[in-house]
C-alpha cells in the first residue's frame, strides 16, 4: 500500500463554540495533487490551518508521515491566502521568498548566501527573477501569488498546502502555477490545494476532497468527482452547472 | 552648552531611539493605538511600584509597570475575543479603567511625594539631570540616562537577534506559525519591550507624549521607504532629530521640552506627508493630474483614429465632439503637438505616423486587457509627460 502523507483523525474545530469542522477523518496518500472543494464557510482554509497547527482543534489529531506536525515542520510548506497579508509591508519580492527559509534556519540564525541562492532559484522558477528587488505593493495580483509560490518552493518540502493560489490571477499565471504544481507531483511531492473553480478540477487534479463542515467524500477525481458528491456538498443539483 | 543641557539632549535622543524601534513594528502591525493604551494603563503599575520601592527609577518599578502594560494587552484581546466589541472599543474600555485606578491611587496616597498627575501626563525632561546616579560614591550621570540607556541596549540586542522573527511574524503570522516561529511569543515579546520602553520614557516625556515618540517617527519613515531596515533607520533619525530640535525650540520659546519635541515630530510628519517623493500628497496629486491628462490624450487620439471625415477633426469643433471644456482641450492638443502625435493643417487635426502607431498599440493593449503595458509604452513614445 502507498504511504499516507497526511492523516487526520476525528478533527473538530470550533469558533466561539460553533463547529466549523466536524469530526473530519482524512487520509491523503503520498504523491497526489489534491483539491479541497466546498462552498464558502465550509471550513476549507480552517482545515489547512488546523493541520498546520495555526489554530488549535478542540478534538482530534493530525499526523504528517505518522508523526505530529511539530516534529515534521520542515517537510511541510504553506501558501496562505494572498489576502491574509498586508502587501504594503516595506519589503521586496526576494525578501518575501527568503522568509521561506526561516523555518529550516530556526530561531536567531540569519539567512546567508545559500538561502539567497535558493530564493533566487525559486523566483526564477516562477518567472519572477526580474522582479526580485521590486517592492511587493508594486506587483500585480498574479505576481504576488507567484512570489508566494516561490516562497513555498524555497522551503523544499515534501507536502505543500496552498490556500486558493488561483484567487485573482489571470489565465497565464493560473497555467504557470498549475504547471509548477504538476511538476511538484511528478517529483513525488504531495500537493493540497483549496480550490474554487469546479470546472477545472478534473483537468488540474488527480485527487479531491469534498468538504462542507463535515467531510463528504475523498478519493481519486476519476471515481468520486460526480454530480452526486457535488450535490451533497453544495446542496444544489450540479448537473446543469457543470455541463453548461 | 552647559552640562545639564547636553545631558537633557542626550536623554531625549536615547528616549527617541528606544521608542522609535518598537514603534516601527507597532505601526506595521496596525497597533499604534495599543501604545496609547499601554502608556496610560501603566499608571497603576507605576504607583504601586512606587509605594513598594519609593524610587521612580527602580528596576522593580519598571518591571511592575511593564507587567501592567502587558496585562492591558491581554485584557484588550480578551474583551475583543468575546466578539461582542471591536478592538478599538476594547482599547477604549481598558485603558481609561486602569488609568483612573492610577489617578485615584495617586490622589489618595501620594499627595506628598514627587508623583503628581501633571508629571505623569507630561513628564519633565528639564528636571532629569538633577536626579543623579551615584556608583561607589561618584556621580556617573543622570539616573534616567542610565535607565533609558539600559532599556535601549536591551532593545537593540533583541532587535538584532530577532529581526527575522519580528519581520516574518509581522508580515505573515500564518506562515510564521507554520514555520515554528510562534507569532504569539513575538507578539508578547514586542508588547513587553514596548511596555518597558514606555515606562522608562514616561518619566522623561510623560504618558501622552511617549506615544508621539513611538508612532510619529515610524509613520514618517513609512512614507519614505519600502525597506524595513531603512524604515528603522529613518525612524531613529527622525526621532533623534525631532528630539534635539524640539529641545532648542523649547529653549527659544521658554516652553515645555516634551511639548516642543512632539510639535516638531508633528511638523516633520506633516512636511514628509506633503513632500515625500512617492507617497507624498503633492506627488500623488501631481501624478493624478498627469494621469488624467494622459488618459484624455489617449481618448483624443482614439477619437481622431476613429473619425476620418474632416468635420469631425476641425480644431474648433473638437470641444463639442468630445464634450470637453476649452481649457482641457487646449492642454491635450498642446501635449499631443509637443509629442509629435498630431499635426494641424488648415485647422484640421490629423494623426502623425507616430500618433497612429501609439494609438493602435494602446488600443490593442486595452482590448487584450493589458492596460498596465500602456504605462511602459508612454516611456517609449512621450517626449513630454502630461
Amino acid at each position: 500500500m502507498e504511504k499516507i502523507a497526511v492523516q487526520v483523525d476525528d478533527l473538530t474545530v470550533a469558533y466561539n463554540y460553533k463547529p466549523v469542522l466536524w469530526d473530519i477523518d482524512l487520509f491523503i496518500p503520498e504523491g497526489v495533487l489534491m483539491a479541497i472543494v466546498g462552498p464558502n464557510g465550509a471550513g476549507k482554509s480552517t482545515l489547512i490551518k488546523a493541520i498546520l497547527g495555526i489554530i488549535d482543534p478542540i478534538a482530534g489529531s493530525v499526523a504528517i508521515y505518522g508523526e505530529p506536525y511539530d516534529k515534521q515542520r520542515k517537510m511541510v510548506a504553506y501558501v496562505p491566502q494572498k489576502g491574509s497579508v498586508d502587501w504594503d509591508f516595506p519589503t521586496t519580492a526576494l525578501d518575501v521568498v527568503m522568509m521561506g527559509t526561516y523555518g529550516s534556519l530556526g530561531w536567531i540564525k540569519r539567512p546567508g548566501a545559500k538561502e539567497k541562492k535558493a530564493a533566487l532559484e525559486a523566483l526564477e522558477k516562477v518567472g519572477m527573477l526580474s522582479f526580485k528587488n521590486r517592492q511587493i505593493s508594486q506587483l500585480s495580483g498574479g505576481q504576488q501569488q507567484r512570489v508566494f509560490l516561490a516562497r513555498a518552493l524555497v522551503q523544499n518540502a515534501s507536502i505543500y498546502f496552498m490556500d486558493e493560489p488561483f484567487q485573482g490571477v489571470d489565465a497565464t499565471t493560473e497555467i504557470a502555477i498549475i504547471n509548477i504544481l504538476k511538476e511538484l507531483r511528478k517529483a513525488g511531492k504531495t500537493v493540497i490545494v483549496v480550490h474554487h473553480d469546479l470546472q477545472t478540477v478534473p483537468e488540474y487534479f488527480d485527487w479531491v476532497t469534498f468538504l462542507n463542515v463535515k467531510k463528504i467524500a475523498t478519493g481519486p477525481v476519476k471515481e468520486i468527482f460526480n454530480d452526486d458528491n457535488l450535490t451533497k456538498t453544495y446542496g444544489i443539483n450540479y448537473k446543469v452547472a457543470i455541463n453548461k | 552648552m552647559s552640562t545639564p543641557q547636553i545631558e537633557i539632549q542626550l536623554i531625549a535622543a536615547v528616549v527617541a531611539v528606544a521608542c522609535a524601534i518598537p514603534g516601527v513594528f507597532l505601526v506595521l502591525r496596525k497597533m499604534a493605538l495599543i501604545s496609547d493604551a499601554i502608556s496610560h494603563s501603566i499608571l497603576p503599575g507605576i504607583v504601586l511600584g512606587f509605594f513598594l520601592t519609593h524610587d521612580l527609577n527602580s528596576p522593580w518599578l519598571i518591571l511592575l509597570a511593564a507587567i501592567t502594560g502587558v496585562i492591558t494587552v491581554v485584557l484588550v484581546e480578551a474583551i475583543q475575543k468575546t466578539g461582542l466589541v471591536k478592538e478599538d472599543t476594547a482599547i477604549g474600555l481598558v485603558f481609561p479603567a486602569l488609568f483612573s485606578i492610577g489617578v485615584i491611587l495617586i490622589a489618595k496616597n501620594a499627595n506628598d511625594v514627587h508623583l503628581d498627575v501633571d508629571a505623569v501626563l507630561l513628564g519633565e525632561l528639564a528636571f532629569a539631570p538633577f536626579d543623579r546616579l551615584e556608583l561607589f560614591g561618584t556621580d556617573v550621570g543622570p539616573k534616567s540616562l542610565w535607565v533609558m540607556g539600559t532599556i535601549l541596549l536591551c532593545t537593540l540586542v533583541l532587535l538584532f537577534l530577532f529581526f527575522k522573527e519580528l519581520k516574518v511574524s509581522t508580515f505573515d503570522a500564518g506562515l510564521s506559525s507554520a514555520l515554528g516561529i510562534s507569532p504569539i511569543v513575538m507578539h508578547y515579546g514586542l508588547m513587553s519591550v514596548s511596555s518597558i520602553t514606555v515606562v522608562g520614557a514616561f518619566d522623561a516625556v510623560g504618558a501622552i507624549l511617549v506615544v508621539a515618540l513611538m508612532i510619529a517617527p515610524a509613520a514618517t519613515a513609512y512614507l519614505l521607504t519600502s525597506d524595513l531596515k531603512k524604515m528603522l533607520g529613518f525612524s531613529i533619525l527622525f526621532g533623534v532629530a525631532s528630539a534635539i530640535l524640539g529641545y532648542w525650540v523649547a529653549n527659544l520659546l521658554d516652553a515645555s521640552i516634551s511639548g516642543a519635541m512632539t510639535t516638531v515630530l508633528g511638523l516633520v510628519f506633516l512636511s514628509v506627508y506633503l513632500f515625500a517623493p512617492r507617497k507624498g500628497l503633492i506627488s500623488v496629486l501631481y501624478r493624478q493630474k498627469q494621469q488624467r491628462t494622459e488618459v484624455s490624450l489617449l481618448t483624443f487620439l482614439l477619437h481622431l483614429n476613429n473619425h476620418q471625415d474632416i468635420n469631425e477633426r476641425h480644431i474648433n469643433h473638437l470641444n463639442e465632439h468630445i464634450n470637453w471644456q476649452k481649457v482641457r482641450s487646449k492642454t491635450v492638443v498642446e501635449l499631443a503637438l509637443k509629442n509629435n502625435m498630431i499635426s494641424i493643417k488648415d485647422n484640421i487635426v490629423s494623426l502623425t505616423d507616430k500618433g497612429k502607431e501609439f494609438t493602435e498599440l494602446a488600443l490593442e493593449y486595452i482590448i487584450t486587457n493589458k492596460d498596465e503595458k500602456i504605462e511602459h509604452m508612454k516611456d517609449d513614445f512621450f517626449l513630454f509627460r502630461g
